[in-house]
């Protein structure tokens, strides 16, 4: 984590403020902390903020504010951040068909990784990941924790079209594509659940702050999951942080 | 609301956008809205709508329309080889149009996108403060899709003084060329310190192709590789408009309304909001350059561009001749009548 925030120019409309350069809960902390400030005292010309993994991109009217003093501004809130009581976490179960069809770069992470495809999907449903930040696409959660045994690279060129509950590895990431998209990651498999809905309320499933649990399905209770989905019967399950891991 | 509109053609890509989906980027919903925003406004403009108005984004083959009710319209943008009956369209200009009369498109002649307002504005239903098709995330405009045959395109209250507009013209200085061949400024960062030296000389020296990869969403260009400095991924964070993000095959990408909020590629520049237009109207084929301006600079640029269209508005609202009201009386019924006399 950085002592002061760092600025950096994205254009004549937006501004990065960051906070850190890795991944990890104490800086996102600070993010939240940081989006909940300018939510209850708003800076004039501030047109909008997009909280991320370390940074926020703030969305401004340059001729509203100059960004000089949108920095000296910002620079001060940062200072005088208070501690945020966050309410109490959940963990949604995400039931996933891993490999095969759905997870066409599994074989990849294996021979990236060194591990069988049982190992990665063992690691990859032992951990509860936390629900960093939405962004990218409607719904998308980015989640933290992921075991860096199995940290794999994006695809040096994205694919065009990545349907959607695909589940894939991006470096140290994990994460499901909420909505049909292109994308770089690499595909381990795919979930029958609707991550986006427009037409269900809430449209997104998953809230940053809470966690993820991946749980290994085959492709038949996929195919059954799906059919219960599309028919709106479906009970997402939902179980307190800590519930149904043994220590 | 009275459909004003039949779509007879779709086109190749006919949406509804207005300015775009403010404030829920943070969920991830991607902003949307016009490509070209300068066209997008000054078509409202000339129909005396609110510039955020919704109106149809016609993407290089247009549609065919059939005008179910008299309105005002104009077309701005692309020249798309607009007529209207097989006469030809004047574009940047407010024109009436009554029932029966058929708008269609010959062809590209220069640009991508043309944008068609309405006096009233395009009636689709609001969704998150906004009336823009997003096409990935099936939301705005009709349904979440673009025109399809057979469409009725509902239009708004038409504001009172839309008729005295028939006929305004914009002057040649507010209408932009679309060349072939176009440089686009740009603010270096927020990633450039994520390339090399030589990485940088590149992306400011190179000559840039579109693609055929080239949507709303974004333009990919080809031409010489961007070295990076280290590896090709960042922390994901946000992308502002704009942004020229460049993954690990070292070619460029240029962000536009229908971006994704954030990505893990770095990005080495932004384009100046004044230059969105030019990367906007650019088709697959047309030759790209880059050239880095300060901050400073962008906003001059920007400043400049909103005091023209606030120039424009002031020109086109105020009368062109004298107006004299009268108050006739047919058959018992009395009607107020404006009259602007040229």
């Amino acid at each position: 984590m950085y002592g002061e925030p760092r600025f950096l120019p994205a254009g004549d409309r937006a501004l990065v403020v960051e906070f850190g350069n890795e991944i990890a809960p104490e800086i996102n902390a600070r993010i939240r902390a940081m989006t909940a400030a300018l939510q209850a005292e708003p800076i004039d010309g501030v047109v909008e903020v997009v909280p991320t993994y370390r940074s926020l991109l703030v969305h401004f009217d340059p001729l509203q504010v100059a960004p000089d003093v949108l920095e000296e501004r910002l620079a001060e809130l940062a200072r005088n951040l208070g501690e945020l009581k966050l309410p109490e976490p959940t963990v949604t179960v995400v039931p996933v068909c891993y490999g095969g069809e759905f997870g066409p770069d599994l074989p990849f992470v294996c021979q990236h990784t060194g591990l069988s495809a049982e190992e990665v999907i063992r690691i990859h449903t032992g951990t509860d990941y936390l629900i960093y930040m939405l962004g990218f696409t409607p719904g998308f959660s980015y989640l933290g924790g992921m075991d860096e045994r199995i940290a794999t690279p994006r695809l040096k060129t994205p694919r065009t079209k990545i349907p959607a509950g695909s589940v894939g590895i991006a470096g140290k990431q994990t994460g499901i594509y909420p909505i049909d998209s292109p994308g770089g990651w690499q595909l381990i498999g795919r979930t029958p659940l609707k991550l986006y809905d427009p037409f269900r309320e809430p449209p997104v499933l998953l809230a940053a702050g809470n966690y993820v649990r991946f749980k290994a399905v085959t492709k038949e209770e996929y195919e059954l999951i799906a059919a219960q989905v599309a028919a709106g019967t479906y009970q997402v399950e939902v179980l307190p942080k800590g519930e149904g891991r043994e220590k | 609301m009275a459909a004003v509109f039949e779509v007879l053609t779709p086109g190749l890509l006919t949406t509804v956008q207005d300015r775009g989906r403010h404030g829920y980027q943070a969920f991830g919903m991607p902003v949307a809205g016009a490509v070209d925003e300068y066209a997008l406004r000054v078509a409202n403009l000339l129909v005396g709508n609110d510039e955020n108005a919704a109106a149809l984004e016609i993407t290089l083959l247009g549609p065919t329309l059939r005008v179910l009710e008299p309105a005002v319209i104009a077309i701005t943008g692309a020249d798309l080889g607009a007529m209207l009956n097989g006469e030809t369209l004047p574009l940047w200009q407010a024109v009436a149009v009554k029932a029966g009369d058929e708008i269609s498109f010959t062809g590209v002649r220069s640009g991508c996108r043309a944008y068609l307002a309405v006096a009233g504005g395009i009636d689709a239903p609001v969704v998150m403060g906004s009336r823009s098709t997003y096409l990935r995330g099936n939301i705005g405009g009709l349904d979440g899709r673009a025109l399809k045959t057979g469409d009725k395109l509902p239009v708004g209250e038409p504001p009172a003084a839309a008729r005295l507009r028939v006929g305004r013209r914009v002057p040649s200085e507010f209408i932009p060329t679309y060349a072939d061949n176009i440089t686009l400024r740009v603010v270096l960062g927020p990633q450039d310190d994520h390339f090399t030296p030589a990485g940088r000389e590149t992306f400011l020296t190179g000559e840039y192709v579109v693609t055929n990869e080239a949507d709303r969403m974004g333009y990919r260009l080809d031409g010489p590789k961007i070295e990076h400095s280290g590896g090709a991924d960042i922390i994901s964070d946000g992308i502002p408009l704009g942004a020229v993000q460049v993954p690990g095959h070292g070619l460029p990408i240029v962000m536009l309304a229908d971006r994704q909020t954030t990505g893990g590629y770095p990005k080495i520049a932004t384009v100046v909001s004044a230059d969105l237009y030019r990367i906007g109207q650019a088709k697959p084929g047309d030759k790209v350059r880059f050239v880095a301006v300060s901050r400073e600079e962008a906003i001059r640029l920007l400043r400049e561009q909103e005091e023209n269209l606030r120039r424009l508005a002031e020109l086109l609202s105020r009368p062109a001749g004298r107006l004299r009201q009268f108050r006739i009386t047919v058959h018992g019924e009395t009607f107020e009548a404006l009259v602007e006399e040229l």
